[in-house]
């Protein structure tokens, strides 16, 4: 947002101790408004903010995966429209989804997982933040083939 | 708050070329972004030939070499031209740095060169840090103590000094803290990385004994844990430092206190 003015000072800025005197920083007094100065038009994408971007959006996909699974599962039970949708789900872009869901499923885990190690306060470094992006990309990737080989092999 | 592009007054318009300077043998070409407040005009890019031959290595030297002989009205803060005061802390091809230690020669051509991203500009490559001092103002960044006063000075064991290593090396050019996309969309209530690394920087000195207090102030949805380990911080920092991993072990205290 455009900032119109510029003033600031710590009680306009209620964080810690209440305490704290008023303390103007700047003093200019003007009404220019001033431009923000560019941020990821520019930024250089990094590969770790690459996989914090991958890790929201399979955490969005998969609310859309589950549904799908829960409606499956729902029509299972109660039989109603089951054909409809297994049908649905047996076609190519029902495998393509299905596909997809895995994949997310996949990198979300293994996302999920390397949180949690840097929740311990390990993998942090240079290089295993970059080692933990590339185990989650080639891990994700090659477990979905290798479930959906699987799958296929024992399909019957 | 999440907004990808830049407002209407801030996008960035194709500006000047400068003449290239007469009888040079060796140019490099900068792209510097402009900001005029006094002309009512959209920021610009502006670009710069600089004679190698004429001008030291580092992008710092080739800013004020353009200063000095092109165009006098680019601006931009220095200090020390060496990597202590923070001053210089600008976008440079993408990434945060120091234009004082960054070698010219080791830079994709053309350089572009940005002011400190999502902030105010003020003018130029300099941009309002006002509200970046003030939180840091909001950790109380001095030592807190509750027993009376030693008569001499308060005393540090050599292992409880070494826990201060890689933190209080920070000069806070705030390279990490404008690199970090969780603050460019929270900048008002997250108190970002450089901040957070003086936060722990407190909260681990032996002296200090307000530890309670101060993990008090951070336990907010915004203030902390607005962190979600994209790691650009550690990336950007000039100095090598890791402000993710002392955001780690502010978490860490959160949790260990409540066992």
């Amino acid at each position: 947002m455009p900032q119109t003015t510029n003033h600031c000072s710590a009680a306009s800025f209620p964080l810690l101790n209440p305490g704290f005197p008023d303390m103007p920083m700047t003093e200019t007094k003007t009404t220019v408004t001033r431009p923000l100065s560019p941020h990821l038009q520019v930024y250089r994408m990094t590969l770790t903010m690459a996989m914090s971007i991958a890790h929201r959006l399979t955490g969005a996909a998969l609310y859309v995966g589950t549904i799908l699974f829960v409606w499956w599962l729902l029509a299972a039970a109660t039989s109603k429209s089951f054909d409809v949708i297994n049908g649905f789900l047996g076609s190519w872009f029902g495998y393509l989804i299905l596909f997809g869901y895995t994949w997310a499923l996949l990198h979300h885990l293994i996302g999920g997982v390397r949180h949690l190690i840097w929740d311990t306060g390990r993998g942090l470094g240079p290089t295993e933040r970059e080692f933990f992006a590339w185990v989650t990309i080639v891990g994700s990737v090659t477990l979905t083939f290798v479930i959906w080989m699987l799958g296929f092999m024992f399909k019957g | 708050m999440v907004e990808f592009t830049l407002p209407k007054n801030s996008k960035v318009t194709e500006g000047k070329t400068w003449p290239k300077p007469a009888g040079a043998k060796r140019t490099s070409e900068f792209r510097v972004y402009r900001w005029n407040p006094d002309d009512g005009q959209n920021p610009r890019m502006d670009t710069y030939f600089v004679d190698r031959d004429d001008c030291a290595p580092m992008l710092l030297d080739a800013l004020i070499w353009i200063k000095n002989k092109v165009d006098a009205t680019l601006t931009f803060r220095r200090s020390c031209r060496e990597g202590v005061c923070g001053s210089c802390a600008m976008n440079i091809n993408g990434v945060n740095t120091l234009a004082c230690t960054h070698d010219i020669d080791e830079m994709r051509a053309p350089v572009r060169v940005y002011p400190l991203p999502h902030l105010p500009v003020i003018k130029d490559l300099v941009p309002d840090m006002t509200s970046f001092y003030a939180q840091y103002a909001s950790i109380e960044p001095w030592l807190h103590t509750k027993t009376a006063n030693p008569e001499k000075e308060w005393h540090q064991s050599h292992e409880d000094r070494e826990k201060l290593d890689g933190l209080y090396e920070c000069i806070l050019c705030a390279c990490c803290t404008t690199s970090c996309p969780s603050y460019w969309w929270n900048s008002d209530r997250y108190l970002g990385p450089a901040v957070l690394l003086q936060a722990y920087r407190w909260l681990i000195d032996s002296r200090d004994e307000a530890t309670g207090e101060r993990l008090d102030q951070l336990e907010d949805p915004f203030r902390l844990y607005r962190c979600h380990t994209i790691l650009n911080c550690a990336k950007a920092c000039p100095k090598g430092l890791n402000p993710a991993k002392a955001i780690a072990e502010i978490k860490k205290m959160m949790v260990a206190r409540q066992l």
